[in-house]
């Protein structure tokens, strides 16, 4: 094995983090924000394959996460769905939901991608909110516990593990992806599409995959959040959540796999930290999206990997 | 068989015809070039001929299949390839990874096998990472291989995007002015690296302003103006034809 390799040693060093994190976390609160992390982490990794990587915008992700959350709890709850069926059903659906919005929608370049990414967002985030009979409108709806072969799944320390293992696999199957054929496909789409097309990569078949690809994963760490939290809001499917998730991106370094969970780490704690400013938390993260476009346009991960190069080379 | 035939093409953005019942055949085997004064439809002929633009009018043949509208990595799956005017690197991408971008069409994209990073994934990559580093020398970049491509310089740049679309293995290879913006000594090597790839057996067709360099490799030559075929022939006639001498000079370049 090759520990100089990124996906070799940053695989270990991240794993070896999610081990040991659990001495320094004294209580049930700090576990929680740790949790989200990881759930963040998760999106982001998969939000970081479609802007990252092969240069599309989303600023609609929230909302396939909150499809995946609503599906575990309307299943769970009103039809008494296994909690596995019911994940995997909201991941198919949103497969097939964003598929169908992915053939037209990618057609769409910069501004005009946002603009209807974002508008798909809201959509969704209005009928979440709307549909009052089954996802309790405004006010959210409770979540059953996930629960598999009889066992339910209780408490921060067991979630701990559980997204934990989730995040370590979404982050290895990303940095396959990324170092093979396919993911040199899609870096192509992102480095000039004209290029990529008369080289032989079908270029809106590689933009609807990776988009389906992130939609779907937004939608299982969606599912594993309605469960972990016991409840859940429209909020969560919301434009200011699809923001923090692309902001997450951004500044954790696009085109970085591990950037992605870096960037989910410090956006996540953040808020902890701004507690008393709660009102004025949309205005930290805007001026962080616009600090990083400013100075530090390849995002954290990045620009401090290239620093350490240099000094040693 | 004739390997390229455009039959009374015709494109016309808004009221401007860009390419104007154009007919044209290029045989297999040497080196061929386009040129023409600014504005003749060169690049846009080579757009059209590469499925990124949609003729308005008229038949495109290659190999005497009809491709006119057809996508543009279709066409690269069929034999064709080609370079850009302007730059079209992937700059997010290293040298050679830019290379094996080429050899998509003969690597493994199925999707599952690349998530889980299977074995059949790992050896078609170590395969084609060699046949990229070779290509590489090829064309003289031999000591970029592990290069990012925003620290190359220009020339090198070129070379690259020259040896990018040989990955595809085409059949027919356009060039969009790979000497613009060389200097003489770049340019002299490049004339060496064009008869080269037509040596392999690689069909070369060429738009070129550099006269010294058309007229040295050229086999053929194409001139086009206002986006119809002015003449053809060979370096000597092309030179001593008063229509092209008119079509660069003006009418009073007749009489030089």
């Amino acid at each position: 094995m090759n520990f100089k390799t990124p996906r070799t040693g940053g695989m270990l060093t991240l794993a070896a983090l999610i081990t040991i994190m659990p001495l320094f976390l004294p209580n049930s609160f700090y576990y929680d924000i740790v949790i989200l992390i990881g759930i963040n982490a998760i999106v982001c990794v998969g939000l970081n394959l479609l802007i990252g990587y092969t240069g599309q915008i989303s600023l609609g992700h929230a909302g396939f996460f909150g499809i995946g959350a609503y599906f575990s709890g309307i299943l769970g709850i009103e039809y008494a769905w296994p909690a596995f069926a019911a994940m995997l059903a909201g991941a198919v659906f949103v497969g097939v939901i964003s598929f169908l919005v992915a053939r037209p929608i990618m057609k769409l370049k910069g501004h005009y991608l946002a603009m209807g990414t974002l508008g798909m967002g809201i959509i969704i985030s209005i009928i979440l909110t709307q549909e009052g009979d089954l996802t309790g409108g405004p006010d959210g709806m409770p979540v059953n516990p996930f629960t598999v072969f009889g066992f339910s799944v209780y408490g921060e320390k067991t979630w701990y593990w559980i997204v934990g293992a989730v995040l370590l696999i979404t982050v290895w199957l990303s940095l396959n992806l990324v170092d093979s054929p396919v993911g040199r496909a899609l870096r192509s789409v992102h480095g000039s599409e004209v290029a990529a097309e008369t080289l032989g990569v079908d270029v809106p078949h590689y933009k609807v995959l990776i988009f389906v690809a992130s939609a779907v994963i937004a939608s299982l760490a969606g599912s594993i959040y309605a469960h972990y939290a016991g409840f859940i809001t429209p909020e969560e499917a919301g434009f200011i959540h699809s923001i923090e998730l692309v902001t997450m991106v951004v500044l954790g370094g696009m085109a970085s796999t591990f950037g992605a969970v870096v960037g989910a780490a410090i956006l996540t704690i953040l808020p902890q930290l701004l507690t008393v400013f709660h009102d004025y938390e949309m205005l930290a993260f805007g001026a962080i999206l616009i600090g990083t476009m400013i100075f530090m346009r390849r995002g954290l991960v990045p620009t401090l990997a290239s620093l350490f190069q240099r000094k040693l080379s | 068989m004739s390997l390229l035939k455009v039959q009374s093409l015709n494109l016309s953005f808004g009221g401007v015809n860009a390419i104007d019942a154009l007919s044209l055949t290029i045989e297999p085997g040497p080196i061929h070039s386009i040129i023409g004064p600014n504005g003749a439809g060169k690049t846009t002929l080579f757009n059209l001929i590469t499925g990124v633009y949609v003729p308005s009018d008229g038949q495109i043949l290659f190999e005497d299949k009809e491709i006119a509208g057809k996508k543009p990595w279709t066409l690269a799956a069929m034999g064709l390839a080609r370079t850009f005017q302007n730059l079209q690197i992937f700059f997010n991408m290293t040298a050679i990874d830019n290379i094996m971008v080429g050899m998509h069409l003969n690597s493994d994209t199925r999707f599952l096998p690349s998530l889980l990073r299977l074995k059949s994934i790992i050896r078609g990559d170590n395969e084609n990472r060699e046949k990229s580093a070779e290509l590489l020398k090829f064309v003289g970049l031999g000591d970029y291989i592990g290069a990012d491509t925003d620290s190359m310089p220009y020339g090198a740049l070129k070379r690259l995007e020259i040896a990018r679309s040989l990955a595809t293995q085409p059949k027919i290879l356009l060039l969009d002015e790979p000497a613009a913006g060389l200097n003489p000594a770049e340019t002299g090597e490049l004339d060496g690296l064009i008869q080269k790839i037509a040596a392999s057996g690689v069909t070369v067709v060429l738009v070129e302003h550099d006269m010294k360099l058309v007229m040295g490799v050229s086999d053929h030559i194409i001139v086009l103006e206002s986006g119809k075929l002015l003449c053809e022939g060979s370096a000597d006639e092309i030179r001593h034809n008063p229509d092209v001498i008119a079509a660069y000079l003006g009418e009073s370049g007749r009489n030089l």
